[in-house]
Parts: C-alpha cells; structure tokens; sequence
C-alpha cells in the first residue's frame, strides 16, 4: 500500500545493504532501559556461571579483567528500529568464559541475568563460536553504566535488547525460557533480518 | 503472557481522521485504527510506504485513553526527520497508513496497579503518561496522582488545556509544570528545569509516596528523574522508564 504524498528519504547504497527490514541508521547511542540505572559496584561485582541454581564459576571483577580479551567491531540493531553501524566492542569472548570455567554447555539455552533483575533468554549455540561476548569496554572506553556498564552481554547479531545490560551471570535452563520482554510481547528468539519484533513474529 | 499462546501482530491499515496541532511542534494524528484494546502507556508502530516500495517504520506512544476512538498519537516534529515531517507537513484526513500493535508490557499502568501515581514527564514523552491520566480519569478518579512536566515554554505543554481542566475539576490530581525556558505560570509551577532537588521539593508539597512511578523523555532526563526517585527511598522496580533516543 503506498502512503499518499510519503516519498521517504533513502539511505546510501551501503547503508541499505547493512539495514535489516524496517530499520534506520542512528549516528548517536540511543539509550533504552525498563528503569533507573542500577549502580554496580566494582568491588562487589561478580560475574557467575551457573547450571539452574548451581553456581559452576565466578569471577570477581580482577578476576574476569584477567581473562583473554577480544576486539569485535560491526553492527548493532535495535527494536525500537534504530542502527548503529561500526561499533567497537572489547571483552571477553562466551567461548572463553566457558573454557576458563572448564565447561561444556550442560544445556541448549540459557539466561543473561543482570543487576536490575532483568533477563533474556539466548540460545548456547548464538553465544560461542566467537559470536558474542562479554563486553567491559566500548569504543575504546570502559563502558558506561547507561550502556550497561561495567559488563553487558554483546549478541550482536540478535535484536539488542539480547544484549543484556549490567550483566551479572548466564544461568543455564533445561529449555528455552522467556526473559523479561519475551514474556511481555518481544519475540523469543529475535533476528532482525527476518524482522522478528514481536511475539510469534515468523 | 505466555508467548506461545498469543497471535503474531499483523499490519492493518488506519485510516487518519484528523491532524491537529497541539504545540508549535506537536501535532496530534488521530487513527480510526484496527488494532486490539490497548494498555495505558503502550505504542503503536506505524509503516509509511513510498511509491517505488520504499518503507519506513517508526513508534509512537498512544495518548488516548484505552478504549476511546479515534486513537491519537502525539508526535513531534523532528530535526531532520522523515516520518515525523509527514505527519507535520503532508498527512491529512482520510489518509490511510499501516499501523502493528499495541506493543509493549511494562511501561504501562492499568486502574487495578493502584497509586498513589506520579508520572514524570518531558516534552512530548507526555503522551504515554496522558493515555495513563486519561484512563484514571474515567476509571479511578480517587486515586492521588501527581503528574510533573517539563517543558521548554508555557506554549509547549502538549494536551495544556485538558490537563488544567482535567486538574480543575479532579481533588485527586495535581499538576506541576515546569517550564525551562520561561517564567512559571501558575502558583506552584517551575521556572526552571526539574532537577532532585526540584523533584523532591514538588513531591513533599504533593504529600503522598508515590506506589508507582512513570517517566518519559529524553535520556538525560529520564536518567536524572529516575535517580531521584530511587534517592527518595522508591524501590527501583517500581519506576518505569521509557527513554527517547531523539532520533528521526
């Protein structure tokens, strides 16, 4: 259906070819959280990997500073429909979490847990193979709490909410659960480029 | 809630009943729309298609209360935008757009959450938080509310003479404008920018703990109002945020 009098701006050749369906490219940060920014603390952070309740590792903040650091620049996508193109993320691989714990993933899903009590659901296999991390710094900066800071998830091929913020442990489910928005009208799982907003979006 | 048992949100045509000017930047665009009831504080997504194919999706907050037809929009004119400009400068009565919702399941307020509830508002991030008043206005009219709005001038309060009307005839509910860029207006007002301190002064006048609190805005300012309130003692799940990025 055509808009009557909606001739739209068009973005680059390049920009559209890194656009999903329905998105435009910001050239700011926007910032999307469900409350007030929690104040995380560096001297008490940790970061936990658990099996349903059972803790398997933790790692304090100097702890996880030490572990092998990665560098991942690309694109980030929002629901909300903006994208950012070209940021540069650094911390710590899934793959790396999972080897410093001397893990293999007891299970097929698990939830990012942050400090603000929120969650989301990812699947293990959309969390290694060097496809997301742990990141503590953002272009070059430690990264600030209004981002997520000090550590949020960086899925950065799923809808950002994936991306949790102030990320304070990955606890491994029996099944794929719903996190906070999944349970409130976002889709399960998440792709932007098959445009997976909303609940049961195909 | 369980995802599994809802149905995906389809695309529906909504026809435009009116555009109306609200401020200087805000028009209002009403939708005799097609979409399920909505939540107070819920948005609406809205798909414009050019003639070659081209689209562009954006959201908007519903300002109308659950319920009410037509269901209005309060969208402001942005800096270089795109879809806002259509709705400033083109769209019309009996223009049709596509529009998928209602979407979202926190930032919202239904009568049975109670209050006392204070909503915390800047610029146009009053539109969710008008749909919340006027809902409470036709269903729990008892319930202290307390809605404080930063606006850059007297003459950019959107929905400004509803709201003092709607405060005029109601005990329960209080008003505070506070306006950046120019002098208070009535007694009790602001004539600066609400900061903490601001925000506490108002709420120990207002004389109630709020149970819920709702804010939308920008991000700055979000951020500070939120901070406050957490400062004044408010449990952080019980502030809602919705956060605009300003972006086209």
């Amino acid at each position: 259906m055509t808009t009557r009098g909606f001739a739209g701006r068009r973005p680059t050749r390049d920009a559209a070819a890194r656009l999903p369906p329905g998105q435009y490219e910001t050239h700011d940060f926007p910032v999307l959280s469900l409350g007030p920014t929690p104040a995380v603390d560096l001297a008490t952070w940790a970061f936990t990997l658990r099996d349903g309740p059972r803790p398997l590792a933790r790692w304090s903040w100097s702890e996880f500073e030490a572990l092998p650091r990665t560098t991942w620049r690309g694109d980030i996508h929002c629901v909300t429909k903006w994208s950012k193109f070209g940021t540069e993320w650094e911390g710590v691989t899934v793959d790396d979490v999972f080897a410093a714990a001397g893990v293999s993933p007891p299970t097929s899903y698990l939830l990012a847990q942050s400090y603000d009590d929120y969650d989301t659901n990812v699947p293990v296999t959309d969390l290694v193979g060097g496809r997301a991390m742990i990141a503590t710094r953002f272009a070059g900066a430690p990264l600030a709490a209004e981002h997520g800071g000090p550590a949020r998830l960086l899925v950065p091929h799923l809808y950002f909410w994936k991306s949790a913020k102030w990320l304070r442990g990955l606890r491994f489910t029996a099944r794929d659960e719903a996190g906070f928005w999944e349970l409130r009208g976002y889709h399960l799982y998440g792709d932007p480029w098959r445009e997976q907003r909303y609940t049961n979006d195909p | 809630m369980t995802p599994a048992a809802a149905a995906p949100l389809r695309w529906h045509h909504a026809r435009v009943t009116a555009v109306a000017a609200r401020t200087p930047r805000v028009v209002s665009v009403f939708l005799d729309h097609a979409v399920e009831r909505h939540d107070a504080g819920q948005h609406l997504d809205v798909r414009l298609t050019a003639p070659d194919g081209y689209q562009a999706q954006r959201s908007y907050s519903i300002a109308s209360a659950p319920g009410v037809h037509p269901l209005e929009l309060a969208i402001e004119r942005l800096a270089d935008g795109e879809v806002s400009a259509y709705f400033h400068d083109v769209a019309q009565a009996g223009d049709s757009i596509e529009v998928r919702g209602p979407i979202g399941g926190h930032f919202i307020w239904r009568p049975e959450d109670g209050g006392p509830l204070l909503l915390v508002a800047g610029g146009s991030g009053v539109a969710p938080l008008m749909a919340m008043l006027r809902l409470r206005a036709v269903a729990a009219r008892d319930l202290p509310a307390l809605l404080v709005y930063s606006a850059r001038t007297w003459d950019e309060v959107i929905f400004r003479d509803e709201l003092l009307e709607m405060e005029m005839r109601d005990p329960a509910l209080r008003i505070v404008v506070a306006t950046t860029r120019g002098a208070p207006v009535r007694s009790g007002d602001l004539g600066r920018r609400v900061d903490g301190e601001a925000l506490a002064a108002v709420l120990a006048v207002w004389g109630h703990a709020p149970r819920h609190a709702y804010v939308c805005g920008a991000n700055a300012f979000v951020e500070a109002m939120t901070q406050a309130l957490v400062r004044q003692g408010m449990l952080p799940a019980r502030i809602r945020a919705e956060r605009y990025g300003g972006v086209a």
